[in-house]
């Protein structure tokens, strides 16, 4: 392009040609090496994961519960079974709410004030930061409880995942092109019916990817368990007590001055990064065939 | 624009994180023209009839019950909180945030040092992010050849959704050793006489702390900056070439200057985000409730004060005390994110939200 200068208004002297090439390489010098600068800790994080977690990982870890101080070996098991508890409850608080009020925001409230104001809240809610989760959802629930428990956790995993899948919800609605819409009430199709057969259905891709990204995400979050899921060294199933979990347990391990459990905790990371990261990855392909394009 | 258009409206992760500020304008703006429910007539006749009409008005009450849901729950969490904080209010009222002592064998709570941790982790955080989530965001839509772009977009999504506290791992078993063996040094012989950077050197302290958050916040600052800068319409690009631009003109003049408030607003929103992180700062920053003027020294965040203390807060002032701490850490990050949201509305409103 500092070919063509020469007819422009910013042409002038040859030094002021030199100037402004000079100016443009840097700038995409800068560019590059910021990019560069950006990647190195995600390849270095990736690759000490890889390196110390797969060198720690082996099958007690999946099968062992954790050893008390001072002796060698045990594993995460219960973590990550308490993981998947934790998750599937907030997965069951989380989804249906933020489906609802997707659906209410996209096909009841287009436009209207109140409905503003409900993406407002959602966008409050989605910035609390996550210890502040934790700290309400304590006295919200464990204080009654007067106990720890698995369904505080769950809960506040849940309340997470709500503003997310309410605005992919309600986006991925508004894609639906409302021909499909009315195709169904012209066949006489009751309203309701026609939201959750016809219009949640054709957008269900986005809707879907919706729900995995909140789970992706609330599944790294250890600062609202810490006071509510609590952590727990045993098996345990019992949603009104304690219960282990996986983010839980590497922040304690990261933590503790033992080698042996700094190996636990990268071999959990790996474990943790790897179930994330094969989350988004399949959101990415389950999207990226075939997702219904709206008409607007 | 085709690589928006390809995107469509799937959410990144990092937007996720940030919820978009982008998604917002265009349902707000224009409901109009996208509204079928109140402009058709067939609806209303046939919502009208029946034995539909019962159903559908169960239906609607129930997804209206849920929407509620969502200000009942941010409702609650506020209400808890200031419940739960009166004895500290009422004992210190506002001076709790200025006063510097926290000592609670004595009973005496000060949150000053905490704000001051999180303001200058967080700052720190800033200063080392902004330049390279702007210099990448300039990379991905201006420079990078089309083929790179999408992995490296995606690369930068991954750093996204890394969890805190695997962060903090790395943090503590790699970055640290890093910071005090190699970086540090260099640091105070090069600006030691700033005394930003001078004292003892663990290794851990506010500018690790800062460093890690640098890191967690690049991905929302640049997608957002990203998706701000693809907002500025292409006629701005064309018209500075044509008037004979270099690239970096046309980049300067055609899209920062025009997208420059929304990016100021992802750098709010990044802001937000970094103050209220909690595991990965409190892996690395010390926990010592000082203000030192060193980031070399050990700090503490207001956010790592209730991760460490609340567990083994004993009496109920102690309790009340961080959950005060809580509840201006809730109220910060409110008017952060909304004031981020607001600017970046300020840039993308105007824009042709879809397929140009």
């Amino acid at each position: 392009m500092a070919e063509q200068v020469a007819i422009s208004p910013y042409a002038g002297s040859n030094g002021n040609r030199m100037r402004r090439a000079v100016a443009n390489h840097m700038a995409t010098a800068l560019a590059i090496i910021s990019t560069l600068l950006v990647v190195a800790p995600l390849v270095a994080i990736f690759v000490y994961l890889i390196y110390k977690g797969a060198s720690s990982l082996n099958f007690a870890f999946f099968t062992q519960i954790p050893k008390p101080v001072g002796e060698v070996g045990g594993g995460m098991a219960n973590a990550i079974y308490g993981s998947a508890i934790l998750l599937g409850i907030g997965s069951l608080v989380g989804v249906p709410v933020g489906i609802a009020s997707g659906i209410f925001l996209a096909e009841f409230g287009r436009g209207g004030r109140f409905a503003n104001l409900v993406r407002f809240t959602a966008d409050v809610l989605n910035g609390v930061p996550s210890i502040v989760m934790g700290i309400s959802v304590y006295s919200l629930i464990v204080l009654p409880q007067k106990h720890f428990s698995a369904l505080s956790g769950g809960v506040a995993l849940g309340i997470m995942m709500i503003p997310t899948i309410t605005r992919t919800t309600e986006e991925m609605l508004l894609m639906v092109p409302n021909s499909v819409r009315e195709a169904a009430l012209g066949l006489g199709v009751p309203n309701w019916r026609s939201v959750l057969s016809i219009t949640l259905k054709t957008a269900s891709p986005g809707v879907i990817t919706g729900c995995m990204l909140a789970f992706a995400r609330v599944a790294g979050e250890t600062a609202p368990l810490l006071f509510t899921a609590f952590g727990n060294n045993f098996w345990s199933s019992n949603l009104t007590q304690p219960i282990a979990a996986l983010p839980l347990q590497i922040y304690v391990y990261a933590i503790s001055p033992y080698d042996d459990w700094h190996r636990l905790a990268w071999a959990g990371s790996l474990v943790l990064i790897v179930l994330i990261v094969v989350a988004v990855a399949l959101v990415r392909f389950v999207t990226s065939r075939g997702i219904l394009k709206g008409a607007n | 624009m085709d690589s928006k258009t390809q995107q469509s409206r799937i959410p990144s992760f990092s937007e996720s994180l940030s919820q978009t500020a982008v998604q917002a304008p265009d349902s707000a703006t224009a409901p109009e023209n996208r509204d079928p429910v109140v402009a058709s007539p067939i609806r209303e006749f046939l919502a009208g009839r029946g034995s539909s009409a019962f159903a559908d008005r169960w239906f609607r009450g129930l997804m209206v019950a849920c929407a509620l849901s969502i200000f009942a729950i941010v409702g609650l969490i506020a209400t808890e909180l200031v419940l739960r904080s009166e004895l500290s209010l009422k004992k210190f009222g506002v001076g709790f945030f200025f006063h510097s002592g926290w000592d609670p064998v004595a009973g005496n709570y000060g949150a000053w040092p905490f704000i001051y941790g999180t303001l200058v982790s967080s700052l720190v955080a800033l200063v080392i992010a902004v330049p390279l989530a702007v210099g990448l965001a300039i990379f991905l839509t201006e420079m990078c050849p089309r083929w790179l772009r999408s992995p490296l977009a995606f690369l930068t999504e991954l750093l996204a959704a890394i969890p805190s506290v695997v962060y903090g791992l790395w943090a503590v078993f790699v970055l640290v050793p890093l910071l005090r063996e190699h970086v540090n040094p260099v640091l105070a012989k090069a600006l030691g006489w700033t005394t930003l950077f001078s004292g003892p050197n663990y290794g851990i302290g506010m500018l690790a702390a800062g460093v890690i958050l640098a890191i967690m916040i690049l991905p929302i600052i640049s997608s957002l900056t990203r998706e701000v800068m693809s907002a500025v319409p292409h006629m701005q690009r064309e018209a500075v070439l044509a008037l004979g631009a270099t690239r970096w003109e046309m980049i300067r003049m055609g899209v920062l200057r025009n997208a420059r408030i929304g990016i100021v607003g992802s750098i709010i929103l990044g802001l937000g985000r970094a103050l209220g992180e909690t595991m990965a700062v409190t892996m690395v920053i010390g926990n010592r409730p000082e203000i030192a003027k060193s980031l070399f020294a050990p700090g503490y965040s207001m956010a790592s004060v209730i991760a460490n203390e609340f567990s083994e807060a004993s009496d109920d002032l102690y309790l009340s005390a961080l959950i005060e701490i809580g509840l201006a850490l809730f109220l910060v990050t409110i008017v952060v994110n909304a004031l981020a949201r607001v600017l970046v509305w300020a840039v993308t409103r105007g824009a042709p939200a879809r397929a140009v």
